[in-house]
């Protein structure tokens, strides 16, 4: 059956990625002043963010990387802005190279942003363009997601259980907004749990969810019901999360504490994300990213002043959380799985106590930021599932 | 080992500088109405950071700082600044104060008058103190530690500090946070010279190993500990797993690093909600001060790291199991109402001789700089009877 579309709603204005030269030049000036550390004892990784590389990372920010043509490339995309309920939220929408493609809804996590998805959305509306199988395409839409890059917060947000509050925009977007009245949903960190949110409560409209993890909420699990697999990754999770897991700690109990230096500090933003970018990636960070695409994302949490709002998001839902490891989810739910991402691959057995698998894919390369990490195996591994749904 | 004068004088350049990122600071929005809920209160640091810039002044502190007698020795390769006032009267009992983080040597400023002089407070002559302060190695005017386990040792440097630098045989000691780790690690290991000891919290690292003979009242206090690592302890977390990636940013924008330490002093102290219940903003101020301008934020994470690194965990261990029940040396404890839960007496006597217990009401973490009168009392008075 033809996937019905109507009029895009009035609300919806095309935007263009333009950050203002004063915020350029502020911030030349701040990576120009970067007062350094006095690092503990020998460097390299071992106590954080490498002082010598932070060095080399802000000298190129600096001197080197260029956010117009970065800015240039991101605006190839057809972003738009949309009105719903007190959000301006801000989407990619690149229609599919088909006849009737299928609407895919993209979220990122933390801390990428839209623009995790960069490589991989060309691969999804054109398959045949990177040498995919072209049986279907897809009409993609990749948002910021609410406290996140160009979709700012209003004054009063909910805070009554955040991400399912998040779910329903993105719901009123792919339906009321682009007039998709049934679509699937792909995402990867907290993008997974709110794949998996969507699913819970809309049922009807969201046809099948493909996740790269389970989500955190799983981890709430009784231990005592797990069998010897799945202890053995759980307590590995826990054991990584006491070694690699204060700054989540951290941004789910005093994120505004931390909030100042990082709105502040363009060295303090970059050396927070990069760690993690470092920590998550499989093999040496820059065989992963380039400088230019690390920067990029940081530039998007920079430029808009939105890492703030997306620390506190930790906080705001474990306070009034969403998902427990009791839910569901009954939609078909594909999970594409790399071997360095966190906690490294769940069992099988595991993720079927949530969710309905009825695809599993185990790459050989990669870690948790795995459509930037590796887009053309999981755009194939997104084709193949998808294709298997009937709409 | 030479004992050279020491005089704090912070080039012109580094408050310049101080004021031009003060000037340019970059505000993050906050969650309206979250009050201190998510951190530090946006609207308060606005105010601090306003006063920092338009009405503290450093160099006022400064002069203050100087009047007292500042000293530096190099013990075994650490370069260690210390403050050192000899009371006026003969026979003053030599105590050494250690401060913890993210204070500094200027927890114990208000201690140093009523320790040296107590009779100007209404005390007596005879219960007179020398008293000596040093800066942990790494915090303030110390030099870094230019290697791992570097708190494992700190107690060796003061008992050579005490003994071979500053000529007294005996002496005590007191501190709390930190202070207390390393003041108990001074008493274990240097009885024949230590007095006693006198503390305001038993050191956390004896909650790594959980006895199963709790009472009812170590349950509580265990409970206690258990929720505040699930509330508050994420600070310790990420300095002790990645103290760089946390102290590049607090290395480059002082509102960061207000930010971070005064979120300590409001929910360590007992200030009801607004911290200048309990401190000034010039005494705020000039402790976060000392850390920007002597640039000693990664340094001081280094405890933190020690102890998650280094197999500390496994040393804290056989450490705890040699200590149980030995410890002769007479320990007095003052247990202020908002610091540390509801710390049971006999949690203190598995690993210590308690000779002295006081529980106060007011006061928290900080309690020499909130409450310094009751605290100089219970060392006046718990002292008295080891001259």
């Amino acid at each position: 059956m033809p996937i019905m579309k109507t009029e895009i709603a009035s609300s919806v204005q095309r935007f263009t990625i333009n950050i203002p030269d004063v915020v350029l030049n502020d911030l030349h000036r701040r990576l120009s002043n970067t007062r350094w550390m006095n690092p503990l004892e020998s460097a390299g990784w071992k106590h954080g963010i490498n002082p010598d590389y932070l060095k080399e990372f802000i000298s190129y920010w600096n001197t080197t990387f260029n956010w117009r043509a970065q800015e240039k490339k991101l605006n190839q995309f057809k972003h738009f802005t949309a009105d719903v309920e007190d959000y301006n939220l801000h989407f990619i929408r690149e229609k599919g190279n088909a006849a009737a493609p299928i609407p895919i809804l993209l979220l990122h996590g933390w801390p990428d942003s839209f623009y995790r998805f960069n490589k991989i959305i060309p691969m999804l509306t054109n398959p045949a363009a990177s040498n995919l199988p072209n049986e279907i395409a897809f009409d993609v839409i990749v948002p910021s997601l609410p406290g996140f890059g160009f979709t700012r917060c209003p004054r009063q947000v909910t805070q009554h259980q955040p991400m399912r509050h998040s779910a329903s925009l993105m719901f009123k977007l792919m339906t009321d907004v682009l007039g998709y009245p049934n679509f699937v949903v792909a995402g990867g960190d907290g993008g997974s749990p709110l794949a998996q949110t969507m699913a819970i409560d809309y049922p009807e409209a969201v046809k099948a969810i493909y996740i790269n993890d389970p989500g955190w909420h799983v981890q709430g699990v009784d231990l005592s019901i797990l069998g010897k697999r799945e202890k053995k990754y759980a307590e590995k999770g826990k054991q990584e999360f006491m070694q690699q897991g204060a700054y989540a700690m951290v941004q789910t109990t005093k994120p505004q504490t931390l909030a100042y230096a990082l709105n502040d500090s363009p060295a303090a933003l970059a050396s927070w994300i990069l760690d993690r970018f470092y920590f998550w990636c499989d093999g040496d960070i820059e065989e992963s990213f380039t400088k230019d695409e690390l920067l990029t994302n940081i530039m998007i949490y920079w430029s808009t002043q939105t890492i703030a709002s997306s620390i506190r998001a930790y906080k705001m839902e474990t306070l009034s959380p969403t998902l427990t490891s009791n839910d569901y989810v009954k939609t078909p739910t594909a999970l594409g799985l790399f071997p360095k991402d966190i906690g490294g691959v769940p069992p099988r057995e595991f993720v079927e106590r949530t969710a309905n698998v009825q695809h599993w894919t185990e790459f050989e390369r990669g870690g948790h930021f795995t459509a930037w990490e590796q887009p053309q195996p999981m755009a194939a591994d997104m084709l193949k599932f998808f294709s298997t749904i009937k709409f | 080992m030479e004992v050279t004068h020491f005089h704090i004088d912070i080039p012109e350049s580094s408050l310049t500088d101080l004021h031009e990122r003060l000037r340019h600071t970059r505000w993050p929005d906050e969650l309206n109405n979250s009050g201190w809920e998510y951190g530090t209160n946006l609207a308060y640091l606005k105010e601090l950071t306003q006063y920092w810039q338009q009405d503290y002044d450093w160099r006022e502190n400064e002069r203050r700082l100087n009047e007292w007698p500042h000293y530096k020795v190099t013990i075994d390769g650490q370069e260690i600044h210390f403050i050192h006032v000899r009371s006026k009267a003969q026979d003053a009992l030599p105590i050494i104060l250690t401060h913890g983080w993210p204070d500094s040597f200027l927890r114990f400023e208000k201690l140093i008058a009523m320790l040296t002089e107590p009779e100007s407070f209404g005390g007596d002559t005879s219960d007179s103190f020398d008293v000596v302060i040093p800066s942990l190695p790494g915090f303030a005017f110390s030099s870094a530690p230019d290697s791992p386990g570097s708190l494992f040792n700190v107690h060796n440097l003061w008992a050579k500090l005490m003994t071979d630098v500053l000529r007294y045989d005996k002496f005590v000691a007191h501190g709390g946070d930190w202070g207390s780790v390393i003041t108990e690690h001074l008493a274990r290991s240097h009885s024949r010279h230590v007095a006693g000891i006198h503390l305001t919290d038993v050191s956390f690292l004896h909650t790594f190993q959980k006895p199963n003979d709790l009472t009812e009242a170590e349950k509580k206090y265990f409970e206690e500990i258990e929720r505040y690592q699930m509330t508050d302890n994420a600070y310790a977390m990420i300095q002790g797993t990645r103290p760089h990636t946390l102290a590049a940013g607090l290395s480059d924008s002082p509102v960061g690093l207000a930010a971070w330490i005064l979120e300590k002093f409001y929910s360590m102290s007992d200030c009801d909600g607004h911290v200048e219940n309990r401190f000034t903003k010039d005494q705020l101020l000039t402790n976060i001060s000392l850390y920007w301008h002597t640039r000693t934020v990664p340094s001081s994470f280094a405890p933190y790291f020690d102890i998650l690194h280094a197999n500390a965990f496994t040393w804290i261990g056989e450490k705890i199991k040699e200590w149980a029940g030995t410890s002769s040396v007479p320990a007095g404890f003052a247990l202020f109402g908002k610091d540390n839960g509801h710390l049971p007496r006999e949690w203190a006597e598995r690993f210590f001789n308690v000779q002295r217990w006081t529980t106060l009401p007011h006061g928290g973490h900080f309690a020499a700089l909130e409450e310094p009168k009751a605290l100089a009392n219970e060392l006046i008075e718990f002292f008295r009877t080891l001259r």
